[in-house]
């Protein structure tokens, strides 16, 4: 069993996401996360999903996907070079005692404060997985009030396939992520 | 410049664009703007005596044909009815569009009467469905829905239309153009590599088996199958749905495979170098156990659902694509094999279980579904379509009827539905009118959609109806007797008479329990014009064998006990 993330567009219709979160339901595959928004094209949605199945489990739930009249493209990101991240909001206990000690960490996540109290504060961090389960280990000794976590979404690296920018020019950029390394 | 019409009008005009001239359905609130345009329109419409009967005549109807069977229904109660009915035909991929009333738009989500959340609960149980609250959707999704539901791997897709949808007036224009639907691929190509990988497998093979399912069918194969099979040389054996895809008497058929498939059969599989499954998902019911099945058999799967490849079974080479087009393919490059050893081998396998005639066994005045099931088939000369319902009688039937045609043997049986038989005949018997259809169906189906009795009445079809009487829920007391020391919790039956029953309804009857009724009866009721109804009253604890146990090895059968009671003796 590992990790697959797909990277699924869909129709963007009513109870499309009603459609495809049944059919994990129904096939007895369990949604790590599942994460939806707009894409680029007008009337397409873009689901990233993170599924832990073995490689013929993960083949099997891509031809599923497929039967569904409204997934238009499903990609198996898994085995490809991907920008994957999370998007966390977590509200911190911190009095004017420990507020610097946990703004400096903030720092070194290279997150950030987004709102401040004066007994809690609200740090916003973007990175994959790891990286936010680090900042959460080292939070927690000051006291995690409240957390969101987005789930992960994903993303092809480099030249797989040129992409187009608004004017029709080659944006495509083999150039790397700066948020490569989140290890303190 | 099209005409304005209401979307209720648009609904018939769009059904009747698409070939529709028969539907199966039942009135209420939220459908009755649809009903009211009916009458303007060349539609015969089935009125029906349960909703579920609908689904199963619609069923019927696609599966005796080939076309789209239609089903309507109001909302609420009226669709939730049909869910059986629906989930019967996705099991079974059986081309069906449902059509059903939805409270008014306004109205949708305040649990407003009669109201239920129809594509939600059928969203697992249809190819696809949809939701109309807007008039001006009514066309484009009446000719979607027939081309999901006929196009790929078919199957059910429902169309809910709210009230206000129906009321509502539009210009009505008929775009009979392809339907264009970007993420839907029905038609997918086999690569070259493929191909060759599955050619090396098959001239290579010495002991190959071809798998024959409703795929055949399904894909208008069967001429194709037939001449792979006899240009190579290989066996075939049937799923319970691929019945009639090949012809029972054929010298390379070998018959039904799986959990009541004679012992060779699943002996030649299990012993078997090669199995080529043709339109079939190897199911549990066909493999026994996964662990110690045909261990020996290089596998390749040729299916038009690239999801059915190694779910159940892992295989060596898929083939995505419709049966027909790869056959097409395939064929040229296909050797013309020997093979006698192979088939050789399998005759010896089959002894003299082979030569096993019921007609020919003494009769001791016992009356068994196997007599009954032979004589319809000998009196029919094998060219009836035969509709069965589900357990003994239905394994029965698939084992002593010897089906020649396709789509001569209509079942439920993926699902396993009981109280298919009845409605499905219907369906069947108005899709083809000359046909000479036959049910044949247990005592406790035929009781669970009886009520169709009175739809047969009120459409004056012509059905002959088997019940095949053993005063037990008989399969279920078989697993009672095998596995659950003969503790018959809840599976005797008391039924009423069946023939004062036909009788009520105006039809014909007769009853029977003796073996030399059996003849004149079957005789009695093709000559007669109307329905009748047959209560064949038969051995109450008979067996289906062989049967290979759930989960169990798939040459690990319970034989027929010697004597079998099939076989019987002087002292039986």
């Amino acid at each position: 069993m590992t990790r697959h993330t797909f990277a699924v567009h869909v129709e963007d219709k009513p109870g499309v996401l009603n459609r495809v979160a049944s059919l994990f339901r129904r096939r007895a595959f369990n949604i790590e996360s599942l994460t939806v928004g707009h894409t680029e094209t007008e009337g397409v949605s873009r689901m990233t999903i993170v599924v832990d199945t073995d490689t013929n489990g993960a083949r099997r739930l891509e031809a599923n996907l497929y039967k569904l009249v409204n997934v238009l493209r499903v990609t198996d990101l898994t085995a490809e070079a991907v920008v994957a991240r999370e998007l966390t909001l977590v509200r911190v206990a911190a009095n004017h005692e420990t507020r610097i000690q946990v703004m400096q960490l903030v720092d070194t996540f290279r997150a950030r404060v987004v709102d401040m109290t004066t007994d809690s504060l609200i740090i916003e961090a973007t990175g994959t997985e790891e990286k936010i389960d680090g900042l959460m280990g080292v939070l927690e000794p000051y006291g995690v009030l409240e957390m969101v976590r987005t789930g992960r979404v994903a993303m092809s690296r480099g030249l797989q396939g040129k992409v187009r920018g608004p004017n029709g020019d080659d944006v495509t950029s083999p150039e790397t992520d700066d948020n490569v390394s989140h290890s303190v | 410049m099209g005409q304005i019409r209401t979307g209720a009008q648009i609904l018939w005009e769009s059904l009747v664009r698409e070939g529709v001239s028969t539907v199966f359905g039942y009135p209420g609130g939220a459908i009755l703007p649809a009903y009211d345009a009916l009458l303007e329109y060349p539609i015969h419409h089935v009125l029906v005596r349960h909703e579920q009967g609908a689904t199963h005549m619609a069923d019927g109807f696609a599966r005796a044909s080939g076309e789209v069977g239609v089903a309507i229904a109001t909302s609420g109660p009226g669709a939730t009815n049909m869910v059986t009915g629906i989930a019967t035909a996705m099991l079974d991929s059986s081309p069906i569009v449902c059509i059903t009333g939805q409270v008014g738009s306004k109205l949708i989500g305040s649990d407003a009467f009669q109201e239920t959340d129809v594509t939600g609960v059928t969203l697992p149980i249809t190819k696809h469905n949809y939701l109309v609250s807007d008039v001006a959707e009514v066309a484009s999704t009446v000719h979607e829905a027939f081309y999901v539901a006929r196009s790929g791997r078919p199957g059910p897709v429902l169309v809910d239309i709210t009230k206000d949808a129906q009321q509502s007036s539009t210009e009505f224009v008929w775009d009979s153009s392809p339907v264009q639907l970007p993420g839907y691929r029905p038609e997918l190509r086999v690569s070259d590599a493929e191909y060759a990988q599955a050619v090396e497998l098959i001239n290579g093979s010495k002991r190959p088996v071809v798998f024959a399912g409703h795929g055949v069918m399904l894909s208008g194969a069967v001429d194709l199958v037939r001449e792979f099979a006899e240009r190579a040389n290989i066996p075939i054996a049937m799923t319970l749905l691929g019945i009639g895809s090949f012809p029972a008497l054929h010298p390379l058929n070998l018959g039904m495979m799986g959990m009541h498939g004679e012992a060779w059969v699943n002996q030649a599989i299990q012993e078997a170098d090669l199995l080529l499954a043709f339109g079939m998902r190897f199911d549990d019911r066909v493999t026994g156990n996964i662990r110690t099945y045909a261990p020996n058999a290089r596998k390749i799967h040729v299916d038009i659902d690239p999801a059915e490849f190694n779910k159940n079974v892992l295989v060596d080479v898929t083939l995505a694509g419709d049966l027909a087009n790869v056959l097409r393919d395939l064929l040229p490059q296909v050797d013309r094999g020997d093979r006698s050893d192979w088939l050789t081998a399998i005759g010896e396998m089959k002894g003299d279980s082979a030569v096993r005639d019921v007609q020919n066994l003494p009769d001791t005045g016992h009356l068994y579904a196997a007599h009954v099931i032979n004589d319809i088939w000998r009196l029919t000369d094998g060219k009836a379509v035969v509709v069965t319902d589900v357990g003994q009688h239905q394994m029965w039937e698939a084992q002593y009827y010897h089906h020649q045609e396709p789509r001569s043997l209509i079942t439920s049986g993926g699902l396993g539905t009981m109280g298919f038989a009845l409605p499905a005949a219907i369906g069947a018997k108005l899709a083809r009118p000359d046909a000479e259809v036959w049910v044949v169906v247990g005592d406790g189906g035929f009781q669970m959609t009886m009520c169709e009795l009175a739809t047969i009445a009120q459409e004056k079809i012509k059905l002959n109806v088997a019940i095949i009487n053993n005063g037990y829920l008989g399969m279920v007391r078989q697993w009672q007797e095998f596995f659950y020391e003969r503790r018959y919790a809840a599976t005797p039956l008391l039924s009423p008479d069946f023939a004062k029953l036909a009788d009520a309804f105006g039809l014909r009857s007769a009853t029977v329990s003796r073996r030399q009724d059996v003849e004149p009866t079957i005789e009695m009721a093709r000559a007669e014009s109307g329905a009748v109804v047959m209560d064949f009253r038969v051995e109450q604890e008979d067996t289906v064998y062989p049967m290979v146990p759930a989960g169990a090895d798939l040459d690990a059968m319970i034989r027929r006990p010697s004597p079998s009671p099939i076989v019987e003796t002087a002292d039986d």
